[in-house]
């Protein structure tokens, strides 16, 4: 980035000379030093991947957890700074709830993805605030089936057939685009994904990892994460995978 | 969007010489409802009928709903207060949800909910109306809770609300009370045919077609709709 | 609430129904103040959205601020969200009736079809609550008619039969009715769109008057 140093660089409010608002594209290099989060949607419902880095062996088990529910069919995982992306999830929360008030039914995806995508854009806006560094993947089943957002810390969000964002996921949307997703069965989504995230990590530079995985499906319609024996079998077969991939490389 | 106009009420009032000011009144109502502890756990009663003053204009109104896995909740009197009583209760279980550290709310907890949320509206001149019959299953027994329109609340093994008081709940203390722990299922449903029977009988606010809801350790039943058998005499 | 001093009384028979490919909905037309009719030729089939209807009755001005709202709602609904559905027009009428049920008076019939739960109707008291049924009658000329319609009202109706059965409601309604009168509109709701009907009053169907 030639621009470093030259002044443009420290507020949100103010352009670079070749368009650019240097803050935000920080705020994006923040969420890729973080764990990778996948999502992958399918006509049974949205499978959410995380790897969550754990930096120490004090930390509890299972706690500060990276994927969380919203209203009871929402569900977000998010990468990148964890004190931003709690706020995010918050804000989340309280849009559907708010949704839920007005209208007495669950949001729809379009319109959580948008208030959110609204939500995180006013924070590139001002000299005041610093953008989020996180982005959250929002996989949702609402009245047409099953849905799949990423909201980046610009404030743009799309609508995805599968994603990913965090340190691996460059490999991981190489892997994820491969994928047959349109005939695939969410089972078989929850093993893919946890191999991908088992595949992308990088066991030279972060040791630890704990695996998160969550669904909606679309016969329930709710947010949960994935039943033990269905994820420990998932991630059984992601190490399997691994280990045949060494040996080929060997 | 806001639809809450509640405080600009008083300025309205104010502005409007001629209008009284009142606090809310039941317009479409619920009839009594039961509730008692049985061997396994609660079994508690309401009738479908939504009334409109003395006319009978709604009849399948479910006016038990669940909340949680453990707890049902029955109401009573203004429905369109029971209504909004119902979104509260599934607004405060998501949120409680959210949590995920393992612990629900059970039958207690909400129980204590309802009862300040009511002497909260209470206290302000503006009450639900309703009488709340609080079924659950909790701590390896029933718990069976009463909570009203003014923040009365209380737990007993037996409770019926408005007219059910002096039609029904002596039927039930009679049958119940010191055997809470004998009552079979089957006689329980019994005894809950028989109350419903006698309301029918003598609540002209009443219907012939209710659900019953039992709370046991397994989690809670909710029954289709349906009646008993009647018997008139020439 | 009763009528606050002048405001003008919508009387009313109004009535709606589901049918085999949507809803019909049907009202008279009369509207008065005490005994004076001050509308004879009234509209009180309001449209909300484009496939959701409504039928109006109580305080005339209570009601059309109401709708008039709720069709504002919607109309910034179906552009931020999506296609609103006949029950979350329902839920925002709920709204409005339960947090200011004290000044209003106001009851309404709502009715549509979308393309997530094909016709529904709704009925919306007095007094806040929500209530989904096949058929619903409101307004003062409903009490007349409760027995008719509780009797001859049948699920999945074809277009026609389920036009008589409103038609003959209201003429029933209407003729014991003071505050319901003039002639009859009705409106069919299906996923073809919403057609729009109009019995005139010299064509509404007559009953034997025992005392002729």
């Amino acid at each position: 980035m030639s621009s470093i140093g030259t002044g443009y660089d420290i507020s949100v409010s103010t352009y670079s000379p070749d368009g650019r608002v240097f803050q935000v594209e920080y705020a994006s290099k923040a969420v890729d030093n973080s764990g990778t989060a996948i999502g992958l949607r399918v006509n049974e419902g949205v499978v959410l991947a995380v790897e969550k880095l754990v930096h120490s062996k004090l930390l509890v088990p299972r706690s500060n957890r990276r994927i969380q529910t919203v209203d009871t069919h929402i569900g977000v995982a998010t990468a990148g700074l964890l004190a931003d992306s709690r706020h995010i999830i918050n804000r989340v929360r309280e849009e559907a709830q708010s949704f839920r008030d007005i209208y007495k039914y669950q949001v729809p995806g379009k319109t959580i993805a948008d208030r959110v995508g609204q939500y995180v854009q006013a924070y590139t806006l001002y000299s005041s605030v610093r953008p989020f560094g996180s982005s959250a993947i929002i996989g949702i089943v609402d009245n047409g089936g099953p849905h799949l957002y990423m909201v980046e810390p610009s404030g743009v969000y799309w609508d995805y057939f599968g994603c990913a964002v965090g340190k691996g996921k460059q490999a991981a949307k190489t892997e994820i685009e491969k994928l047959k997703l349109s005939e695939m069965s969410i089972l078989d989504a929850v093993k893919d994904a946890a191999r991908i995230i088992y595949a992308v990590h990088d066991n030279a530079k972060d040791k630890e990892f704990e695996l998160e995985l969550s669904w909606i499906t679309k016969e329930s319609g709710k947010h949960q994460f994935v039943p033990k024996e269905i994820a420990e079998e998932a991630e059984g077969l992601a190490k399997e995978s691994l280990n045949q991939e060494e040996m080929k490389d060997d | 969007m806001n639809f809450d106009n509640n405080n600009n009420n008083n300025n309205f009032y104010e502005s409007v010489g001629n209008v009284t000011k009142q606090t809310t009144r039941p317009i479409v109502t619920g009839t009594s409802i039961i509730g008692f502890k049985y061997r396994d756990g609660i079994m508690i009663a309401a009738d479908n009928l939504a009334s409109y003053g003395s006319l009978a204009r709604f009849k399948s109104v479910e006016r038990i709903f669940p909340v949680g896995e453990f707890t049902c909740i029955a109401g009573s009197g203004d429905l369109s207060d029971f209504q909004y009583i119902k979104h509260l209760l599934e607004s405060l279980m998501i949120k409680e949800n959210y949590i995920d550290d393992g612990h629900v709310l059970t039958a207690p907890h909400i129980h204590e909910y309802l009862t300040q949320i009511l002497y909260g509206r209470r206290s302000k001149l503006n009450p639900l109306w309703n009488s709340l019959i609080i079924g659950g299953f909790h701590d390896g027994e029933g718990y069976l809770g009463y909570a009203d329109l003014l923040g009365t609340a209380h737990k007993s093994s037996t409770i019926a609300t408005g007219l059910g008081t002096q039609l029904m709940h002596p039927l039930l203390r009679k049958s119940v009370e010191g055997r809470e722990n004998e009552v079979t299922e089957e006689e329980a449903i019994e005894i809950v045919n028989d109350c419903m029977r006698v309301s029918y009988y003598r609540d002209a606010r009443s219907l012939n077609k209710f659900q019953r809801a039992k709370i046991t350790a397994k989690g809670f039943e909710i029954t289709e709709p349906y009646s008993v058998d009647v018997v008139w005499h020439e | 609430m009763p009528l606050k001093p002048g405001e003008l009384d919508l009387g009313t028979t109004i009535i709606a129904a589901e049918f085999k490919d949507g809803v019909v909905m049907g009202a008279d037309t009369r509207a008065t103040m005490g005994s004076y009719i001050s509308t004879r030729n009234a509209n009180k089939i309001t449209q909300l959205h484009e496939k959701i209807h409504l039928c109006r009755s109580g305080s005339s001005s209570d009601t059309q601020a109401i709708s008039d709202i709720v069709k504002y709602y919607l109309q910034l609904y179906s552009i931020v969200n999506e296609e609103p559905t006949t029950l979350t027009a329902a839920e925002l009428m709920r709204e409005l009736n339960y947090n200011n049920k004290e000044v209003l008076s106001a009851a309404f019939i709502v009715a549509g079809w979308d393309k997530h739960s094909g016709g529904n109707v709704y009925i919306l008291p007095l007094g806040g609550t929500l209530h989904k049924a096949p058929f619903a009658i409101t307004g003062s000329g409903s009490t007349y008619i409760y027995g008719y319609c509780d009797s001859l009202y049948r699920k999945n109706m074809e277009k026609e039969e389920a036009l008589n059965f409103l038609k003959n409601a209201l003429a029933l309604a209407m003729s014991r009715d003071g505050s319901s009168g003039g002639s009859i509109r009705m409106a069919v709701i299906t996923e073809e769109g919403v057609e729009r009907l109009y019995i005139h009053n010299k064509d509404i169907p007559e009953y034997n008057d025992l005392e002729n």
